[in-house]
């Protein structure tokens, strides 16, 4: 075991693919020299050499086509947009392109494809720069949407994600990249399509994506020290999604929870409170609650970023509303 | 400029003349009410396609346009599949998932004709990438028309090929409409080969109804991009004979006094023939044997388009993932 950066354990993904794979090859603005604006690529030009970290120009449609490009050809890109914000730029080539040329000349192309960018709030960086958008990408079939909450599901995922022939949009999170966790020494995988318990309880479920899993987890602490058994569910793959996993926490705890940090009004706690309602309705022991950012614009001011951004004590909080909720 | 040989030259009448029986056969097809979907007509437009073509191998990709069924018969498209695939039946080439607008060959590097005008554009410099990095000497060629050289993926993307000296030719098809819009009317420029000196690339122009210049321009700029000298931007001024689309008498934006004139003066199949009668010795009935032999091979491809079976509506449900993943 070691301990390492939710960013250094990306790092090593990206790494150990290269070693393994001469198609995998690196784009993006500024991640050669520069290192990547959260620095994930940082010192990788020097280790693989310009032709397989490549920095473009601001271009984030001519980076995502000219990717796809690569990728339906024979090579195995992973193309970073800095930041989810910018995916709006390049929309027409991810929602038009890459996720419907395998399906539009029925099957003869795939296209081992990896998006890499990150979202989130928490660092006054404001409307342009704080989103949580995979709602967007989720809603668009053809698309895989991976969201790493951790060091090590972020490194086995993204291993996994360079590997599979379909287009898989990772999302990471701005404020994840310096979060510690523990990695085995050796090679590991995790599978698209497997969700992860990471903490088991009794009472109420907690589905949590990205970021808003660290906060379910503090959140499921503080309840526990008042009798409340949490259990705190990370689906890691939006799409695809281990609907099963989801379910029978819910059979067991008979209460759902659903807290992300995107805008909840047509977000994916809606998608996920449709499912459960569909095959866990006799289950439920109380209605299914969303903890989800306030319809607005990321604001700037960090008062009022704070106030829009949900947290572990607004978990708490509606946690505990569903624990005493009388039917 | 150097000059094809007879045989050649004849490949290219015969290219030309397959094109313009394809695209006469599916106009009337289309308004006997026999054909589902859009249907946009390449007539007039056979020397560009052709004489670019002429310089490519199987392993060489193109991606085409929403006016494409040109561009794949020149690279190698059968017209039985493409018929098939108009027809919307399961031995088209999309097994009937993509219709004309998105049909695809990957054992010709046909990656694709598209729906949103200019998005080919960067999937050819993302083939040519693919290509450089492989090191195995194939070009890419996109065919777009003057409308695209207003989209903003088309300048992304001349400059980030231009910048990594990517193996790719960027055919301008300059039908001096887009869609109904005169040239004049949606940019100021006349002569699109001005906008290579911004990307610092070769630009040249050519009369685009006349295969034999177009085949001399293109034979340098495929053996400039072959041999690692970079991108070209080659325009082609040519002219739409038919409306924009099969609904679109194509009268209310231009004179059909000018339409008649084109025709008259810069019908490409008949410029060649005239040149392979007058220089080349070829006798106006082996020409005429040329065009019954493909007369009849049309006859079989519409045959076997009409036989083929159509898809199960369940079938909607494959292809939309590689391996294991389901919709």
């Amino acid at each position: 075991m070691k301990t390492i950066t939710y960013r250094d354990a990306l790092k090593e993904a990206l790494v150990e693919e290269m070693h393994r794979d001469e198609s995998v090859f690196l784009m993006g603005e500024d991640i050669a020299e520069y290192g990547g604006a959260y620095k994930v690529t940082d010192g990788l030009f020097q280790q693989f050499g310009k032709e397989r970290v490549r920095n473009t120009p601001i271009s984030e449609a001519a980076i995502i086509g000219t990717a796809l490009g690569a990728a339906v050809t024979g090579m195995r890109p992973v193309a970073e947009l800095m930041y989810i914000d910018f995916t709006a730029v390049g929309m027409d080539q991810i929602v038009n392109q890459v996720a419907k040329i395998r399906y539009m000349v029925g099957g003869q192309l795939d296209v081992p494809l990896v998006i890499r960018t990150q979202g989130g709030a928490g660092r006054s960086s404001a409307a342009q720069h704080a989103q949580s958008l995979e709602a967007w990408f989720v809603h668009i079939p053809g698309l895989l949407v991976v969201m790493p909450a951790t060091p090590y599901d972020a490194k086995g995922l993204l291993k996994t994600a360079i590997r599979d022939d379909n287009p898989v949009m990772f999302i990471e999170h701005k404020l994840l990249y310096t979060e510690q966790g523990d990695l085995p020494e050796a090679e590991y995988t995790i599978p698209l399509g497997v969700a992860d318990v990471k903490r088991a309880g009794d009472d109420i479920t907690i589905l949590a994506t990205s970021r808003m899993v660290l906060h379910a987890l503090a959140a499921a602490d503080v309840l526990a020290d008042e009798g409340i058994s949490a259990e705190v569910v990370d689906p890691r793959t939006l799409m695809p999604l281990d609907k099963e996993t989801i379910f029978n926490s819910v059979k067991k705890t008979n209460r759902l929870l659903i807290a992300h940090e995107a805008v909840g009004r047509a977000g994916f706690g809606a998608e996920i409170a449709a499912l459960v309602v569909r095959e866990a309705f006799d289950y439920l022991d109380a209605p299914i609650e969303r903890v989800t950012a306030a319809p607005v614009p990321v604001p700037f001011a960090p008062v009022m970023e704070n106030f829009v951004i949900p947290d572990a004590s607004q978990i708490v909080e509606a946690a505990r509303k569903l624990v005493r909720y009388e039917i | 400029m150097s000059k094809p040989s007879k045989d050649r030259m004849l490949w290219m009448y015969r290219k030309m003349v397959e094109i313009r029986q394809f695209e006469e056969a599916a106009g009337t097809l289309y308004q006997s009410g026999q054909l589902p979907g859009f249907l946009h007509l390449y007539i007039g437009e056979e020397a560009t396609a052709v004489g670019v073509c002429a310089h490519l191998e199987d392993a060489d990709y193109i991606t085409s346009t929403h006016r494409g069924h040109g561009h794949l018969i020149a690279k190698g498209g059968k017209r039985d599949r493409m018929m098939a695939e108009l027809f919307a039946r399961t031995t088209g080439y999309c097994k009937g998932k993509g219709g004309s607008m998105h049909i695809a060959d990957k054992a010709t590097g046909i990656l694709g004709a598209n729906g949103v005008v200019g998005a080919g554009i960067p999937l050819a410099a993302g083939a040519g990438l693919s290509a450089k990095l492989r090191r195995t000497k194939q070009v890419a060629v996109s065919f777009f028309g003057d409308g695209a050289t207003n989209q903003g993926v088309f300048h992304e993307t001349l400059n980030l090929a231009a910048v990594w000296a990517l193996p790719v030719v960027f055919v301008c098809e300059n039908n001096r409409f887009g869609m109904g819009t005169p040239q004049r009317e949606h940019q100021r420029v006349e002569d699109i080969a001005v906008r290579a000196p911004a990307y610092d690339m070769p630009g040249v122009t050519v009369d685009g109804n006349d295969v034999l210049k177009v085949y001399a321009a293109a034979q340098e700029a495929v053996t400039r991009a072959r041999e690692g000298g970079g991108p070209t931007l080659l325009n082609c001024d040519t002219y739409r004979f038919r409306g924009h689309h099969i609904g679109d008498p194509g009268t209310s934006y231009r004179d059909r006094e000018e339409v008649q004139e084109q025709e008259r003066k810069r019908d490409p199949i008949r410029r060649l023939a005239a040149v392979l009668t007058e220089k080349e010795g070829v006798t106006e009935p082996e020409l005429s044997t040329i065009e019954a032999e493909l007369a009849k091979d049309l006859e079989d491809a519409l045959a076997f388009a009409k036989n083929s079976p159509e898809p199960h509506p369940e079938d909607a449900l494959q292809d939309v993932y590689a391996g294991a993943i389901l919709p």
